[in-house]
């Protein structure tokens, strides 16, 4: 047993499965189709962006995947079981506004661990306030806070419930290029240290490329995939090198197609 | 803000007092009295002991009215507001209501309740009810979307969601709307107590034209009206600076 084990290449497990996923917007006859036969597996700790013309239903897709739409066709299983609403072991991450204004920084990180004891929130509050290296802004309300500061926090909300998927929607689209730069950097250094599925929606291929392991690439309205990228740089990625810009130039190339088809 | 700043609607009213004063004493009448009469009609009423019993009794009046149109008015425009249908319900009822004044419920207020407290409460209430069932109603429609998203993707319970978000959420607007209806509120209780009770500054300053001319009164009472109006809207605005509340009010 031990030696199969051994002989066996590391078959990574699927962590998300989306089958023949559809969905069609105002009823069956005057519809608008947004998604249409989303076939897609992802493994348990894959960071996969999905790109995609805007309007194109890639945040459609993700509100699908995060259980806040039901598709009007197909399924998305999740550890092999049908998604049927949001849970808090999957978190999305918004574009912006989504951290409570009535909340200070603690109040918002501690927000889904209420059913902890309290010494044990206030670790977590504390491991997260560090992480996402907002120390001396524990009391500070959100309107007191800088737009990177605020999409820190709401990152830190999202992994203090330690969930296994992280769906992010744009979540830097809102922030000028060198907070955006910042917090991609940030984004993988946390993802390096603790490992979790994520799903992240970009419409920036800098984003995609520097981040993902596989870029997916969404056609226009009806959503179809597209085309399949997988980015094999080794992180942390030369941004420069002959490899990325080569994939780089081959995911612009994609993105054109998926916007003329 | 420089100390001349801050004085400056003090002398303001001031030099209109001042003039207000002159033109009764150049201008002998009975068109109105002069500033230092409206002050001893108001060392006066202090002497009999009528000008704190007058206003404790509006200001009960007003409490009662306000707090029972608060009590109803709040969670039914909530719960309203939150279920569409509800409101596709409701909504035409309260659009007829909303425009009728408090005061044309005065004969209704009589007969139901007889000439005392009771109506005065009743007209407070029926003033109150339609500006915070809808200041409840509009606030849960405001509430951002992806609040109650990410409220449901924490995984609350229907209580905890109530508390922990929809609550917080409407607060700010709630305040605001509580501010503006106590304002309506004072207003109304000075025409209730003209009509249906015997007792309060509304009735201080009816009575005080038909008992004997006291016009000094009269003014008295208008005077400190507004006096108590002001205060009440200050101690409702000072709300609007809570921390955790101020979001709502600055943009953010």
């Amino acid at each position: 047993m031990s030696t199969e084990a051994v002989m066996t290449p590391p078959i990574l497990d699927v962590k998300l499965r989306m089958e023949h996923v559809g969905m069609v917007f105002g009823g069956d006859r005057k519809g608008v189709s947004v998604l249409e036969d989303i076939n897609l597996d992802v493994c348990d700790g894959e960071f996969i962006c999905l790109v995609g013309p805007s309007g194109c239903g890639k945040s459609t897709l993700l509100n699908v995947m995060g259980g806040f739409l039901s598709p009007t066709n197909g399924s998305v299983s999740i550890d092999g079981q049908i998604v049927h609403g949001p849970d808090p072991r999957r978190i999305l991450v918004f574009q912006e506004r989504a951290v409570f204004p009535w909340l200070t920084v603690e109040g918002n990180i501690g927000f889904g661990l209420s059913k902890m004891s309290r010494a044990q929130r206030d670790e977590r509050i504390a491991h997260y306030v560090q992480m996402m290296r907002l120390q001396g802004f524990e009391q500070t309300y959100p309107s007191d806070l800088s737009g990177g500061m605020k999409q820190r926090l709401q990152v830190a909300r999202a992994l203090a419930v330690n969930p296994d998927i992280l769906y992010l929607d744009e979540p830097f689209g809102a922030l000028d290029s060198i907070t955006r730069l910042i917090m991609r950097g940030e984004l993988l250094r946390i993802w390096q240290v603790e490992r979790r599925t994520i799903i992240f929606v970009t419409h920036d291929i800098d984003e995609a490329v520097q981040l993902a392991d596989r870029v997916v690439v969404l056609s226009s309205r009806p959503a179809k995939i597209q085309d399949m990228l997988t980015i094999d740089v080794p992180r942390p990625r030369n941004i420069s090198s002959p490899r990325y810009l080569e994939l780089r130039d081959e995911l612009l190339k994609k993105i054109r197609r998926a916007y003329t088809v | 803000m420089s100390l001349f700043v801050r004085l400056r609607p003090v002398a303001f009213i001031a030099v209109l007092l001042v003039t207000w004063q002159v033109a009764v004493y150049r201008h002998p009448g009975q068109l109105l009295p002069g500033p230092v009469g409206v002050l001893r009609g108001i060392g006066d009423l202090l002497q009999h002991g009528l000008l704190l019993k007058y206003v404790v009794a509006s200001l009960f009046r007003v409490t009662w009215g306000f707090l029972l149109a608060a009590a109803i008015a709040i969670p039914l425009g909530l719960t309203i507001g939150w279920y569409r249908r509800a409101e596709m319900a409701f909504n035409p009822l309260v659009q007829v209501f909303r425009p009728i004044s408090p005061l044309a419920w005065i004969p209704i207020a009589i007969l139901w309740f007889g000439v005392g407290d009771l109506a005065a409460i009743f007209l407070i209430f029926a003033g109150c009810f339609f500006p915070l069932l809808l200041t409840a109603s509009s606030a849960v429609h405001n509430i951002p979307t992806v609040y109650v998203h990410v409220g449901r993707n924490f995984g609350l319970s229907t209580s905890d969601f109530v508390y922990r978000v929809l609550y917080p959420a409407v607060v700010p607007q709630l305040i605001t709307g509580l501010r503006i209806t106590l304002g309506i509120a004072w207003l109304v209780v000075v025409a209730a107590e003209m009509i249906s009770v015997n007792s309060g500054l509304g009735f201080l300053i009816i009575d005080a034209r038909n008992a004997g001319n006291r016009y000094d009164l009269v003014i008295a009472g208008m005077v400190i009206v507004g006096t108590i109006g002001l205060l009440l809207d200050l101690g409702m605005r000072s709300l609007e600076r809570v921390k955790s509340f101020r979001w709502g009010y600055s943009g953010n």
